[in-house]
């Protein structure tokens, strides 16, 4: 008999996974400006540190929310003692209307359809332990955030089968996809119990389209399956064709209080929109009463620390502020993101146009040694070892087509991210001249091949292209 | 509607669609009829007191104290702002060394530092309540099983079984020793369980006691440690209410004292869960630790933190609190004394109406022996019981079946939850109660004659009357707390 669980012996919490391995590498041998400038820069953070600023100065005007009181009085021992898993009613209050400002008012959240849970990892994985037993499955597109495999299968025993989508149409959903998706999951016994989506996606930093959603609702419906919506980049769209939430779609096509309605929920957190992942704040929407009921219990192992709640009601109360730190948030993102993709173009890089996310889905298909993800691997350790930049390979991120890769831009200093571009210049210059003398070498038959698959690819994209992108 | 009410069900998994949250039980129907009714010394003076909610609200003002003369303790002060930034954006699963290294030293300290903790194999979680979980999910897989001495926390049933599938077999303590923890229990329980064909992974005890606010011997506990040795199976050991021991008498046993001093234990199978909700009286701000001697669990436990870390806000407060070695000095004592003199004053005055607690040297609670007022010695009876008590003398308190007391007619009453005036008009609803309703008054020896002499005018409202009402009637602009 085993001394320990499954869960426990098993590696299903992907920490394994490249996209961890990354981290430690960067942990061991960490960029500082003065003390390490040869260490290895942080770009596999999708951290938004760009607007603390607003935060603090915010926090310097409002001694109250700091010190446990309300009104000067001391509210400590209320607080202290608050662990009601309904949350505290004027932070949720706020949170829905945040939620509401991002969205452009154009859909309202009711505050006793919100669920509170420690950070959108959990959001994630209660949603699973509310909506499939184990060994069912939930479809998402790929590439898609590595943390999934562990927030989504690990301790819930759900699988994952991924909706392949590829840089042929700006990885975009198609319906091809989610039925060649769902023939999958049959091969495999697999019951599909819905479709979760990042929207904005992380790694790609798109919106979804209208198109695509307006896919899923469809699919959704006549499947009789659920939608989670993880909607934790709303907040980081920065320009258009602008954010569309699911619940503006379901508005749209009148689907308020019919059964669609109640299968479709969105997972939310202020780690990325405020850049405070260190206070662990998610929530779990869900227009379903059963799933809210189900939710708010299932928070007891993991309930937003009542300090932590208190200062954010009042942060987010604040409207003033609010409506200020989202426009100027967006505008430092998009400043940021111009200067990641120019500095990729001065090195001959290209990455997929994007309007949101703190990251650019970079595209460096042309400086692998081949179409592999051996070769990918090979570039990756050569990024983060030689050029001393921890970026996220796209294998890490389940992405079918090797040599993109994940970028940060938004979790450190213009200065650093310019450094960060002058090394991967400097990296491409050395390899091209290589690869170039390695390509002359080449037999002629291989290019040919070469360029009748993508021939071959072209047509078949034709064939079953929906999105507008 | 009826089929969409069923397609709506079957749209959820069984744990969501189910009652394993455990919220059925009568533990939380009481919470109910004191929402609905609660008691307020000026509002509502004839409402349900709370005497059903294990918090510790004994020393607050110490900690508004530090607060005041320690604002660097908040990242959202003047003086603690240009720590904001760099605690914000911490999110390591490891949780910030100062905050390990201050709660090691506090869990030191409040075992007379007899031993010292190890903070690498600290770890975080949402709660006990969500280490509990995270616990399980390590130890155990879907359908093996623990062993828990009865009476027994009722959350349990909830945070060890619900999401993980683990179950819980009950190690049957009863009455007639005192509910003491017996090896024979222990061998018979487990026998039992393996004739059934379900396979124990460990044991889980809480010490101090939860709802006896009692702790286990030295010896007690060494017989444990061999008994899960021998078995080669786990020992959880939830020392959340280390800090209520207030007796001089003798000296609470960790059992990280136990397996400090046992060389031949093998340390792989001892956990301990511990949070701040009890000892500090922070439930709200869901500090909970693992600690374990098994590395890798401390990792397996790590990497589940994720589900519920810390807000990292809370951990620098708490740092910044608990390295205070001046402060949680002066607080372990106060806290120490004051519960004694509630415990005190309490037993003291229920002694006087004849009422009788078991001997008891820690926890928020009592636990009270109420089986000489049954009409008979069934669950039945105690409810009725519980209904007049919550109904007549307004007093919310937590009937012993719901801790899965194998005899009838205890009831958990806390007493730290409240001011000294709400709990004199506490004990003064139970001495007019006692005197109204029974005829002789006996002084605290002698329980003899009661069933004879019994009288107890019992409500005719039913238990439903008692369920939840929608509404909740705030007293501050939050809500009142639920667990």
């Amino acid at each position: 008999m085993g001394l320990l669980s499954g869960k426990a012996t098993c590696n299903t919490h992907g920490q394994d996974s490249s996209y961890f391995l990354g981290w430690q590498e960067y942990e061991k041998n960490p960029y500082d400006e003065v003390q390490n400038p040869t260490g290895i820069i942080q770009m596999g953070l999708a951290e938004n540190q760009l607007s603390f600023d607003l935060l603090e100065s915010w926090l310097a005007r409002n001694p109250d929310a700091a010190g446990f009181k309300r009104d000067g009085q001391s509210i400590f021992r209320e607080l202290a003692l608050f662990q009601d898993y309904h949350g505290l009613p004027a932070f949720k209050k706020a949170l829905v209307e945040f939620m509401s400002e991002i969205r452009g008012n154009k859909v309202t959240f009711d505050t006793s359809k919100i669920v509170l849970t420690a950070g959108a990892t959990s959001a994630n994985e209660t949603l699973m332990f509310c909506l499939a037993e184990p060994g069912e499955a939930f479809l998402l597109p790929t590439p898609y955030y590595p943390g999934f495999d562990r927030d989504l299968k690990w301790r819930t025993g759900v699988e994952i089968v991924p909706i392949q989508c590829t840089s042929l149409n700006g990885f975009q959903i198609t319906e091809t996809a989610i039925e060649e998706a769902y023939q999958l999951a049959q091969k495999r016994h697999l019951k599909v119990k819905g479709v979760l989506v990042t929207n904005p996606s992380n790694p790609l930093g798109t919106t979804m389209s209208r198109n695509e959603l307006n896919l899923l609702v469809n699919i959704i419906t006549e499947k009789n399956i659920h939608l989670i919506s993880d909607e934790i980049y709303s907040g980081t769209v920065f320009s258009s064709p602008g954010f569309v939430s699911i619940m503006e779609i379901l508005k749209d096509r009148n689907c308020e209080n019919t059964q669609v309605w109640n299968r479709v929920h969105i997972v939310y957190s202020l780690s990325k929109d405020l850049g405070l992942p260190g206070f662990r704040v998610g929530a779990i929407y869900s227009n379903d009463d059963m799933v809210v009921a189900a939710a708010t219990k299932m928070s007891s192992f993991g309930l937003v620390s009542s300090q932590t709640q208190y200062l954010l009601s009042a942060l987010l109360s604040d409207k003033k502020f609010t409506q200020n730190y989202i426009s100027e948030n967006k505008k430092r993102l998009k400043q940021r993101h111009r200067k990641l993709v120019s500095g990729l173009e001065k090195a001959g890089i290209s990455c997929l146009k994007s309007n949101a996310g703190l990251f650019c889905w970079v595209d460096m298909r042309h400086l692998l040694r081949s179409n592999t993800f051996e070769a990918e691997m090979e570039l990756w350790k050569k990024i983060v070892y030689d050029v001393k930049l921890n970026i996220s390979p796209g294998s890490s991120c389940h992405c079918t087509e090797p040599g993109w890769f994940r970028v940060c831009f938004a979790n450190m200093s213009e200065d650093t991210l310019k450094l960060s571009m002058q090394r991967l210049k400097a990296f491409v210059d050395s390899i091209t001249t290589t690869l170039h003398n390695q390509s002359n070498h080449q037999s002629i038959k291989n290019s040919r091949r070469r360029s009748l698959t993508k021939w071959v690819f072209r047509l078949s994209f034709d064939d079953r292209v929906t999105g507008e992108r | 509607m009826a089929f969409a009410l069923s397609n709506q069900e079957q749209l959820l998994s069984k744990i969501a669609a189910g009652n394993g949250h455990g919220e059925d039980s009568p533990y939380f129907d009481g919470w109910k009829a004191f929402e609905s009714d609660p008691y307020h010394p000026t509002k509502n003076p004839n409402g349900v007191i709370q005497m059903g909610l294990a918090e510790n609200l004994l020393c607050h003002e110490l900690v508004e104290d530090w607060l005041m003369n320690n604002p660097k303790a908040s990242i959202c002060s003047a003086e603690g702002l240009n720590e904001f930034k760099g605690i914000a954006n911490f999110q390591d699963y490891h949780g910030l060394p100062e905050f390990r290294n201050a709660v090691a030293k506090f869990m030191g300290k409040v075992r007379g530092n007899r031993v010292t903790f190890d903070p690498d194999r600290i770890v975080m979680s949402g709660g006990a309540t969500g280490a509990h979980e995270t616990v399980a999910f390590c130890l155990a897989d879907p359908g093996d099983a623990f062993l828990v001495p009865t009476p027994y926390y009722p959350g349990f049933d909830r945070d060890l079984r619900w999401r993980t599938g683990v179950q819980l077999v009950p190690v049957v303590c009863d009455s007639s020793n005192d509910f003491k923890v017996t090896m024979e229990a222990l061998e018979a329980a487990y026998e039992k369980a393996q004739e059934s064909n379900i396979r124990i992974k460990g044991v889980l005890i809480t010490n101090p006691s939860n709802p006896l606010g009692t702790f286990l011997d030295r010896e007690t506990l060494k017989d444990i440690v061999s008994f899960i040795n021998e078995k080669n199976i786990h020992l959880v050991c939830d020392e959340i209410y280390a800090a209520t021991v207030f007796t001089k008498e003798s000296s609470f046993v960790s059992i990280a004292e136990i397996i400090d001093q046992d060389i031949a234990c093998n340390r792989n199978l001892i956990h301990i869960v511990y949070s701040l909700s009890k000892d500090m009286g922070f439930p709200g701000f869901r500090v909970g630790i693992i600690y374990s001697y098994n590395d890798q669990v401390v990792s397996c436990a790590r990497k589940m933190s994720s589900f519920g870390l810390v807000s990292s806000q809370t951990q620098h407060l708490i740092a910044t609190m608990l390295s205070d070695d001046q402060f949680v000095e002066k607080f372990i004592a106060e806290s120490a004394k004051r519960i004694a003199e509630r415990h005190k004053a309490f037993t003291w005055g229920l002694s006087q109406v004849g009422i009788g607690c078991l001997k008891s040297n820690a926890g928020l609670f009592l636990w009270m022996d109420l089986h000489h007022l049954l009409k008979e010695q069934t669950y039945e009876a105690e409810m009725a019981l519980w209904q007049v008590i919550i109904n007549e003398v307004k007093l919310n308190v937590s009937p012993g079946s719901s801790f899965h007391c194998p005899n009838p007619g205890w009831f958990r009453v806390c007493f730290a939850n409240m001011d000294d005036r709400t709990m004199e008009i506490a004990l003064s609803r139970i001495t007019s109660f006692m005197l109204k309703n029974v005829e002789a008054k006996v002084p605290n020896k002698k329980k003899l004659c009661w069933q004879r002499s019994l009288r107890l005018s019992m409500s005719s409202r039913r238990m439903d009357d008692f369920m939840a009402s929608p509404c909740m009637s705030p007293q501050s602009p939050l809500v009142q707390a639920r667990t």
